[in-house]
């Protein structure tokens, strides 16, 4: 009864936007007819989307819920049902000084840090995916070779390549370090992971290995699509191939590299295994996802960890829908 | 403006032969059209003085200097490509400014200069609009407004029209051939259809399978083809041949058996030993001649395709052979009728077995057969 209901508000909808046309064909019958047929298809449509609906409900929507519910609970994880509804204390409370996660320096912290590898690790995937995505574009032998190749590190499970990374880290076993000594680069090994000054950029460097080969291949199929004959309009034309590339290329590959970009920094602001792999719970690596653990498993705070994950989400959601705006504003502006 | 020369030009991908000692000579300000089949490697020849591609031998000169290993751009050619090869997030006015920018010309230039070619090409309105908010027409005119902006020497065309429907086709033909007598630049085009090529063309040069077969004005490819390859290209409906036998020859003419027609004195010049050789006689639709024949005669009208101004009619010969006759509308036969066949004795062409056209004894018209010279 719902679904006929919404559909019937739809319909009204969808004949609003199509009056100008409507009135345009003064024949009452043609009309009739095209509301049915319209009624017929949106109820397919909803037919269609149910099963969807209800798997994206169960998986997602059934979760979200729960957690949001929970953070507002003092519940622990040993006793999940027993928590007490305690309102937005868990998020901000005054008790002679702040409390809540709101005034946890170390939530800001690992804030900043997610933000940080978020922009600097995708911002090199997206320049160094490029760079890959037009070296595998030109012409040359082996080439299909060394783009399976590429891929590997993609392939790579996270949590398998930044264990091999972490012993390729090692201040004292690891073989950067014994290549950087060998070359004469530094005179003391390293500890990558453990240095804090280091470990964010040994994490940003893992990653970048990894997720570069995934821009590049989004890159990639766009390049391939790109007409090839406005190059040759180019050549003829005589137009620098660095000014081709920056006025030609790199607008048509936009819409691909915006998708992988927020493709990956979705993933970046939820990180948590290669991070968690290399530096633990370290401080100077903390994003909000090993934040939101270490309060929900390690200080069994189910509520506290709760209501990280939330915020976690409100960020994320905030800044795609962000993102997303800027991104929808740019390309329509060509238009 | 500039002349183009080229001499022995060879390209080869590979094993593969494509352009094939290819040699002649453009004047300044002339319009060339080179026709062929599919794969003659005509737009391969383009692409060469275009300098898309690289020539394997021989030497491209323009205006008298050798360009072999100049840029697209140092030789002074635009293109207009068969596919428009518009910059798809540019607008009319950044496509057609787009070149010009390079140039270090100054911001009013380019802007003047902009304007007026949208001017010549009645572009005017459109000069903010995305090249996919354009319809087929108006985007071809983009790209010969993009190709003519930097005032290149030579403007190529390659198959220009051929992704535009029936009538706007004659309509942007007309425009290009308006816009050679506007500019008077040198224009190379590149075309399959015989019709485009002779409607334009100063010069058509008809190349088959990377070697050129004539090079000639409309009129002499028309009435005086080199070769049997030629007289069945240009022409609409195709040139009709008939399989026949020479019986006598000399360097005065010749006399031949036509199949269903008799014996036939031509003014060909045929070597007396090669009477008795099969040969092959061209001849235009236009040029054969129906009688009506008794119930067993003749050959058979097989089809009448009716095309209001004129009819053509389809002959079945003996052998199978579909002749074509062109008749005026509504035609005087009926499919099923027998006719008989005739022919204008001195409109007529005949090939020998190798396909070369045999020289037609009459001092005059032998003389300027092979013009490959450029008229000065």
């Amino acid at each position: 009864m719902a679904t006929r209901q919404q559909a019937a508000t739809s319909d009204v909808a969808a004949d609003m936007t199509d009056r100008a046309f409507l009135q345009q064909q003064a024949d009452s019958p043609r009309r009739e007819r095209g509301t049915r047929v319209r009624r017929r298809r949106v109820r397919a449509a909803w037919l269609f989307l149910a099963p969807m609906l209800v798997v994206l409900a169960a998986v997602a929507g059934w979760p979200l819920v729960r957690t949001f519910w929970f953070s507002m609970t003092d519940a622990s994880l040993s006793s999940l049902e027993g928590g007490q509804f305690i309102g937005l204390e868990n998020y901000l409370v005054y008790d002679n000084g702040w409390y809540g996660i709101m005034a946890d320096p170390m939530w800001w912290q690992s804030v900043w840090n997610t933000l940080y590898f978020t922009l600097v690790s995708v911002s090199l995937e997206a320049v160094l995916g490029v760079i890959v995505a037009l070296v595998l574009n030109a012409h040359f032998r082996g080439r299909t070779l060394v783009r399976a190749a590429m891929l590997i590190p993609w392939a790579i499970p996270t949590v398998v390549s930044a264990k091999i990374w972490a012993w390729m880290l090692n201040d004292q076993f690891g073989i950067i370090n014994h290549m950087l000594l060998g070359l004469g680069l530094i005179d003391a090994p390293l500890s990558w992971t453990a240095d804090a000054s280091l470990s964010m950029w040994a994490v940003i460097i893992v990653d970048v290995w990894k997720a570069t080969p995934f821009v590049a291949l989004l890159v990639l199929a766009a390049l391939q699509m790109l007409p090839s004959d406005c190059y040759e309009a180019a050549k003829v034309d005589g137009i620098h191939p660095v000014r081709v590339f920056f006025r030609v290329t790199l607008p048509l590959i936009m819409p691909a590299l915006l998708v992988a970009i927020i493709f990956r920094a979705l993933d970046a602001l939820r990180v948590f295994d290669v991070i968690y792999v290399l530096t633990s719970n370290a401080a100077s690596t903390m994003t909000m996802s090993i934040y939101a653990r270490q309060q929900l498993v390690e200080f069994q705070d189910v509520g506290y960890g709760s209501a990280a994950s939330t915020l976690l989400f409100m960020i994320i959601a905030l800044i795609t829908v962000v993102y997303l705006y800027i991104g929808r504003r740019q390309l329509g502006g060509g238009s | 403006m500039a002349g183009v020369k080229l001499e022995r030009v060879n390209k080869r991908f590979g094993s593969t032969r494509v352009i094939d000692d290819v040699s002649m000579a453009i004047g300044d300000g002339e319009f060339v059209v080179f026709v062929g089949p599919s794969g003659c490697g005509k737009s391969t020849l383009l692409r060469l003085i275009a300098g898309l591609e690289s020539i394997t031998n021989g030497d491209l000169l323009i205006d008298e200097q050798r360009v072999n290993n100049l840029t697209p751009q140092e030789r002074g050619i635009g293109m207009v490509f068969q596919s428009y090869a518009l910059y798809p997030h540019m607008s009319v006015y950044q496509n057609i400014a787009f070149g010009l920018k390079l140039a270090k010309t100054d911001k009013q230039t380019v802007d003047e200069r902009v304007r007026q070619t949208a001017r010549i090409l009645q572009l005017d309105g459109l000069l903010e609009r995305l090249p996919k908010a354009l319809s087929g027409g108006q985007r071809q005119r983009v790209a010969i407004g993009r190709a003519m902006a930097r005032e290149p020497k030579i403007l190529l065309f390659d198959e220009p029209l051929s992704n535009l429907d029936a009538a706007l086709r004659v309509q942007t033909r007309n425009e290009i051939a308006g816009l050679h007598k506007r500019l008077g630049s040198t224009m190379i085009y590149v075309t399959h259809d015989q019709v485009e090529a002779m409607t334009l063309a100063d010069r058509i040069v008809v190349l088959n399978a990377g070697h050129v077969e004539q090079i000639g004005t409309p009129q002499e490819l028309y009435e005086r083809p080199a070769s049997r390859f030629v007289a069945g290209f240009i022409g609409s409906p195709r040139m009709n041949f008939i399989h026949v036998e020479a019986r006598t020859g000399n360097d005065r003419g010749c006399r031949i058996n036509v199949p269903g027609v008799g014996e036939r004195d031509l003014p060909q010049q045929l070597p007396a030993d090669a009477v008795g050789e099969r040969l092959e006689l061209g001849v235009r639709p236009e040029h054969l001649h129906l009688t009506p024949a008794a119930q067993g005669e003749g050959v058979e009208v097989v089809n009448v395709e009716y095309l209001g101004s004129e009819a053509y009619l389809y002959l079945q010969m003996a052998d199978g052979e579909l002749l074509v006759c062109r008749t005026e509308a509504p035609s005087r036969f009926e499919r099923g009728e027998r006719v008989t066949l005739d022919f204008d004795a001195d409109k007529v062409h005949l090939f020998d077995g190798e396909g070369r056209a045999l020289p037609v004894a009459d001092a005059a018209r032998r003389s300027d057969r092979h013009s490959e010279q450029a008229p000065t």
